[in-house]
């Protein structure tokens, strides 16, 4: 489904947010209640409020989004730094864990090399659950990656939860995408 | 002070006044109006100099009308506009089956200060049943005004009104995107940003007291959990260790945070003194447990956990011991509080048709769906029990909205101040 220059793209993507964000310091401005700051921005046309009727969600649907691992070379499985997850679950795929371990065989050959696993969700829930619930497919991956040598010491698990999607939309596609363990090495 | 100089003033007073109440829209989505109290709120005289502003009127009968209880009559079906009780005349508003009128007026001070009466009359008894007169700085009349509403609300139903307290939420815009803490009146109104960030900030909860705010902010890259003092804007992080730290909740007596940390390996409930950061761990479990929330009475913790596979919530004494299970049925429910009289719980659900807030009846283990969209989230009690107000999607941009508990009453409120995600309602007082 999704070749070789998607990952790479997305990977790319990846790293150059994560120089800006390397680059732009957290920038956060207190303020207290008694001294008000205005924000004027220009009003857009109202709309209704709620979902039509035929834009029934279920929760269970689930979307494999990609999960033969057969045929990957090493190389193969090394470029991929995504992992993606089903609707409110933590479970790693085939792919997924082949993905895992030939990362953990990778950090396993070179002692310095230190990676942060990003935990993310979709948008769908409440953001606290979310927030959790990222964490644990980032810890499942950690998880991989211990049991075949790596140090935990090595390992960092950062959770942003629906925080930070990477495809904008409300639809399956963009859901699929957005859960998902990053596998950022240092 | 020259009269000049005061009229200026007052003039500036009314249009800063009337800035931020442009800055949001509302539209009603009301379904029958039997059984909501008819009643007419006449526009108040302005006595001085300057522009003559309706505001106050407007703004009680808009808090009237988004209660649910209220039917506001139609100015245009006004049958007259009279200031005083010796103008009213009883029996054309009791054709238009008014039960009940709001008349007042304003009259500006020598020192520039307003004067505002109100009186609430009893159309079928002629009579007065409140009456009161206030002196404000100009600045004040929007407060005024709901501390009007809250007296028409308590005279007339015998509950304490809301209108006079605050919410705050949460907003994110722009590119690169910002993210801002805001506080605002409980309309929505004068919206001010305490906090913005140019990383996630979520699940803001307010104090007891109401003077202070817990949060979530990313701006060390990750979550940390983060006390603000409202007026001083001084704040202390009161938990950032390794993992998750996340969904503060204050205990009813302010004294203790509970919230959710997983730096010993998975998400568990903690509780936090706040006096002295003692920390004690109250859940154990291998799966997720998150979103605690105190019961009234501060005794037990509910909380949303996946150990059965999807997200329920469960209770625990604050004490600690056995957790048991709430909710049934469903195939998520999450993010759950108490109402005030501890019988229900407000919650996200999804029964096959989205993401909405639910009121679960904890004697009936039943779930009524209150809303009707597709990610609804974050509802929050007004501190009388009466309303409930949440985060919602209108054209694909989160906004608030408001929400009688009966359902029959629900209001967007639409702020200029960016794309809402999570609100809560604070409690009395603090102001």
């Amino acid at each position: 489904m999704h070749k070789l220059p998607d990952i790479l793209l997305r990977r790319a993507a990846a790293l150059v947010a994560l120089f800006a964000a390397m680059l732009l310091a957290a920038c956060t401005t207190v303020t207290p209640y008694s001294d008000p700051v205005v924000v004027e921005v220009p009003l857009e046309g109202l709309d209704d409020l709620g979902a039509a009727d035929e834009d029934i969600i279920e929760p269970s649907d689930t979307y494999i989004y990609e999960d033969d691992a057969s045929g990957l070379s090493e190389k193969e499985l090394l470029e991929k730094r995504v992992i993606y997850f089903d609707y409110d679950s933590s479970f790693l795929s085939e792919l997924g864990e082949a993905v895992s371990n030939a990362h953990a065989r990778n950090l396993g050959g070179d002692a310095n090399a230190r990676v942060i696993l990003e935990g993310h969700a979709d948008e769908r829930g409440t953001r606290e659950y979310n927030l959790a619930l990222a964490e644990d497919r980032a810890k499942t991956v950690a998880d991989v990656l211990q049991a075949l040598g790596v140090d935990g010491a090595r390992i960092e698990v950062v959770s942003y939860g629906e925080e930070r999607p990477a495809a904008a939309g409300s639809n399956e596609a963009a859901w699929s995408q957005n859960r998902r363990v990053e596998i950022l090495y240092q | 002070m020259s009269a000049h100089s005061r009229i200026a003033l007052f003039a500036l007073a009314l249009a800063a006044m009337a800035r931020p109440a442009a800055a949001v829209v509302t539209i009603d989505v009301t379904r029958g109006t039997e059984s909501r109290i008819p009643i007419a709120v006449v526009p108040f005289a302005f006595e001085g100099a300057g522009a003559a502003e309706n505001l106050p009127a407007a703004i009680i009968e808009a808090n009237l009308a988004r209660s649910g209880r209220f039917a506001p009559l139609a100015r245009e079906d006004f049958a007259a506009r009279p200031q005083t009780p010796e103008e009213v005349r009883y029996k054309p508003w009791r054709l238009l089956k008014v039960e009940n009128l709001v008349i007042g007026r304003l009259k500006e001070q020598k020192d520039g200060r307003i004067q505002i009466q109100f009186r609430l009359l009893d159309v079928f008894r002629e009579r007065q049943i409140a009456g009161q007169k206030f002196t404000v700085p100009a600045a004040r009349l929007r407060k005024t005004a709901h501390q009007i509403s809250d007296i028409i609300y308590e005279k007339l139903l015998g509950r304490r009104g809301a209108f006079d307290t605050r919410i705050a939420f949460v907003t994110v815009d722009g590119r690169p995107r910002r993210y801002r803490l805001q506080i605002a009146d409980a309309d929505g109104h004068s919206p001010k940003t305490i906090l913005e960030s140019s990383r996630p900030v979520l699940s803001p909860a307010w104090s007891p007291d109401g003077r202070r705010l817990a949060y979530v902010s990313f701006e060390q890259n990750r979550s940390m959990v983060y006390i603000q003092d409202l007026w001083s804007g001084k704040r202390e992080r009161i938990a950032g260790y390794d993992g998750i730290n996340g969904a503060p909740a204050w205990s009813p007596d302010g004294r203790r945070l509970a919230l959710t940390l997983s730096k010993e390996g998975n998400p568990e409930i903690y509780l936090y003194e706040l006096a002295g950061g003692k920390l004690r761990r109250l859940t154990r479990h291998t799966a997720i447990d998150t979103e605690p929330a105190w019961s009234p009475d501060g005794g037990g913790v509910i909380f949303t956990s996946n150990r059965s596979g999807r997200p329920q919530i469960y209770r625990i004494s604050a004490r600690g011991g056995a957790a048991e299970r709430v909710t049934f049925g469903g195939k998520y429910n999450a993010g759950a509080s108490y109402a005030a009289d501890g019988k229900s719980l407000v919650l996200i659900t999804n029964q096959g048709n989205g993401y909405r807030v639910a009121l679960y009846s904890l004697a009936e283990h039943s779930v009524r769906e209150l809303t009707r969209g597709r990610h609804d989230e974050s509802p929050s009690f007004s501190p009388n029990g009466d309303m409930i107000m949440y985060a919602s999607q209108a054209g694909g941009r989160g906004v608030l909205a408001a929400l009688s508990l009966d359902g029959r009453v629900r209001q967007v409120i639409r702020t200029r101040a960016g794309a809402v995600r999570e609100v809560d309602w604070s409690p009395y007082g603090g102001q």
